[in-house]
């Protein structure tokens, strides 16, 4: 059926293209400079990984080009149309900042580019701007600190004081964060947005943290801010008095050696941890370790995930643009395995209501 | 207030280059994050100490390269092509650093008599951002002190005065001027290895530290020491104080101080003289 559907295609665009054994070119749009340049790199590991590790079981191979976000939404709008209609790629995948993914959304929407997001969890690109050429491997902002609201009532905690980057992932994470603890009766005594890419002292906000009577600060910081975030709430002596909250990327795999002792105590939520016990994680943790010489972070999983639904793609007929949509959302396969394919139903299920 | 030290280091280092070689290095801030990355590897060997005085060493060395190698030619040409040339030295310095480091982020730890906090007037301060600020001062009242006491710092002050005349005077400007470049590249990696365990080490805190310094030159008056020091305490308090009491105007405060001190004092607070 599908390849009935594919000579047509082949036909009416003039080129015979045979269904197998297709050159896919993939435009990547990652950071690799500002501060999520680590996390761009990471992304790209895991993505080679993947396609390294799985690479043989489809006929067809992959052509990367790779594309610097510099975590700027305009730059990144730039890039993202260079890809479409100058390399013409068949399929994107990246994107770390949700603001990026924001910025880019409309492009990739009204192009019909299909879009593997590999790291940005800006709710509304699944949500209320959901768009069926647009399939996230990774989270989405609520959805990772959503548990975390109640759980920290439940531990007892009234008033939290919260503070992340002023840009969409801070509003958001902080956002699903907020409307689970209020629902369950605590109270936010004080919520501040430092500003994104320009803070480097915290000491001030720290300050203000402290006299604001909370029992607890939630945070939520990634890549380079994370470290001095947690370095800074350490040399302030806070953790005693006012425990420290988080989603996971504030201790990453990635950088939690460069925060050293002061990560210690710090207790945060996340959809990936390298200990998570599944076969499929064991074979990725170990290839990884194997490459790298440490263990994976969140980040590289999702661009390992990313390479696996591309592949699974390809193996179900996709050669171009228009076949890759469907196949890449209907894959679920992912180095994380059952246990975590429940957290991640409200993702497939959003891109299947596209569809 | 330790942000505003960390500025006024690397502010001073900038312009005292500028202020007596008339010489624009917008690499600077590349030199403060290569500070920081030889402060980390150093510390990884033989602990903080062994970072926090080599490093400005290491970058001086760098300096010395880059002007024997680049900014001899340039220090006649005009302040266009300076500007151009450093600039791109910034980016061939982030991806030189980027290279040899890669872009995971490195961390120092606080040397052991730096831990914990000390209580200053009733308020509980972490111990090294406060050793941050007393090296401020040091740092400052050491450049003071060359600067007008002695003989080296008249034949500076002579060199920049009018350095055809004080060339005639026996004064070798050339050396004179290479001495305090290197000095300033040093101040440049002094700020980035005490910055290294407070912050994290990446390669991009070079061109994140740039605006905030130029801010600095700028209020407090382009080339001067007493402009530098004034400059960095107003830009860390403005900061400090705007992130407490108006955090939504807490990034545009700075700039709106930037433009009124523009058009009230277009040269700056504090301006060198001449």
């Amino acid at each position: 059926m599908k390849r009935t559907i594919l000579a047509a295609l082949g036909l009416a665009t003039g080129l015979a293209v045979p269904a197998a054994a297709e050159d896919l070119k993939v435009g990547m749009l990652l950071p690799f400079s500002g501060v999520y340049a680590s996390l761009g790199n990471e992304i790209e590991t895991g993505f080679n990984l993947g396609i390294e590790k799985f690479g043989s079981e489809t006929d067809a191979t992959f052509e990367i080009v790779s594309e610097d976000t510099e975590v700027k939404p305009p730059v990144a709008l730039g890039k993202a149309k260079k890809l479409i209609l100058q390399d013409k790629v068949d399929v994107m995948m990246g994107i770390v900042s949700s603001g990026v993914l924001g910025a880019v959304r409309d492009m990739v929407h009204g192009a019909g580019v299909p879009l593997i997001v590999a790291n940005a969890g800006n709710d509304e690109a699944t949500g209320v701007n959901c768009s069926p050429y647009i399939t996230r491997m990774s989270f989405s902002n609520g959805q990772v600190n959503r548990p975390m609201g109640k759980w920290m009532f439940e531990q007892g905690i009234r008033k939290v004081y919260t503070l992340a980057p002023d840009y969409a992932a801070g509003r958001q994470m902080i956002g699903g964060f907020t409307e689970t603890f209020t629902a369950a009766g605590g109270e936010i005594v004080g919520q501040e947005y430092t500003p994104f890419q320009k803070t480097q002292d915290f000491g001030p906000y720290l300050a203000q943290a402290k006299s604001s009577g909370a029992d607890a600060v939630f945070v939520f910081y990634a890549g380079g801010e994370a470290i001095s975030f947690v370095k800074q709430y350490d040399s302030f002596g806070l953790k005693a008095d006012l425990p420290l909250y988080g989603s996971g990327f504030l201790t990453s795999p990635l950088y939690v050696n460069a925060e050293g002792p002061a990560a210690e105590g710090v207790i945060t939520a996340l959809h990936y941890a390298p200990t998570i016990d599944s076969p499929e994680n064991a074979a990725f943790v170990s290839a990884f370790k194997e490459k790298t010489g440490r263990a994976p972070s969140e980040f590289a999983v999702h661009g390992y995930d990313a390479a696996r639904a591309l592949i699974e793609a390809t193996k179900a007929g996709a050669t171009d643009r228009e076949t890759l949509p469907p196949p890449c959302a209907r894959s679920s396969l992912t180095a994380r395995g059952d246990a975590f394919d429940r957290s991640r139903d409200q993702q497939y299920r959003s891109a299947d209501l596209c569809l | 207030m330790q942000l505003s030290m960390l500025l006024f280091l690397l502010s001073i280092g900038l312009t005292v280059i500028f202020g007596l070689m008339h010489f624009v290095n917008l690499a600077h801030g590349s030199l403060y994050a290569v500070g920081a990355y030889f402060a980390a590897s150093l510390a990884a060997v033989g602990g903080y100490w062994l970072g926090f005085f080599l490093a400005p060493v290491a970058v001086a060395g760098v300096g010395m390269l880059l002007y024997s190698g680049l900014i001899k030619r340039m220090r006649k040409s005009g302040p266009m092509a300076q500007v151009l040339v450093t600039f791109g030295l910034i980016f061939a310095l982030l991806d030189l650093t980027r290279i040899f480091w890669g872009d995971l982020a490195l961390g120092i730890a606080v040397p052991d008599i730096f831990q914990g906090r000390t209580a200053l007037l009733g308020v509980e301060y972490p111990t090294y951002r406060l050793f941050i600020i007393v090296l401020g001062f040091a740092v400052l009242a050491a450049l003071g002190f060359v600067l007008r006491r002695t003989q080296i710092g008249a034949m500076i002050r002579a060199g920049v005065d009018n350095d055809v005349m004080a060339a005639c005077l026996g004064i070798n400007v050339e050396r004179l001027f290479f001495i305090v470049f290197c000095v300033g590249c040093a101040l440049a990696g002094l700020a980035g290895a005490v910055a290294a365990p407070l912050l994290s080490v990446t390669p991009d805190m070079g061109l994140q530290i740039l605006i905030p310094t130029l801010i600095v030159i700028v209020i407090g008056g382009l080339g001067s020491l007493k402009g530098a020091i004034a400059g960095s305490l107003i830009y860390g308090c403005v900061q400090t104080f705007g992130a407490v009491l108006a955090p939504q105007l807490a990034s545009v405060l700075i700039y709106a101080l930037l433009a009124a001190v523009l058009v009230i004092k277009p040269v700056g607070l504090f301006p060198a003289k001449g």
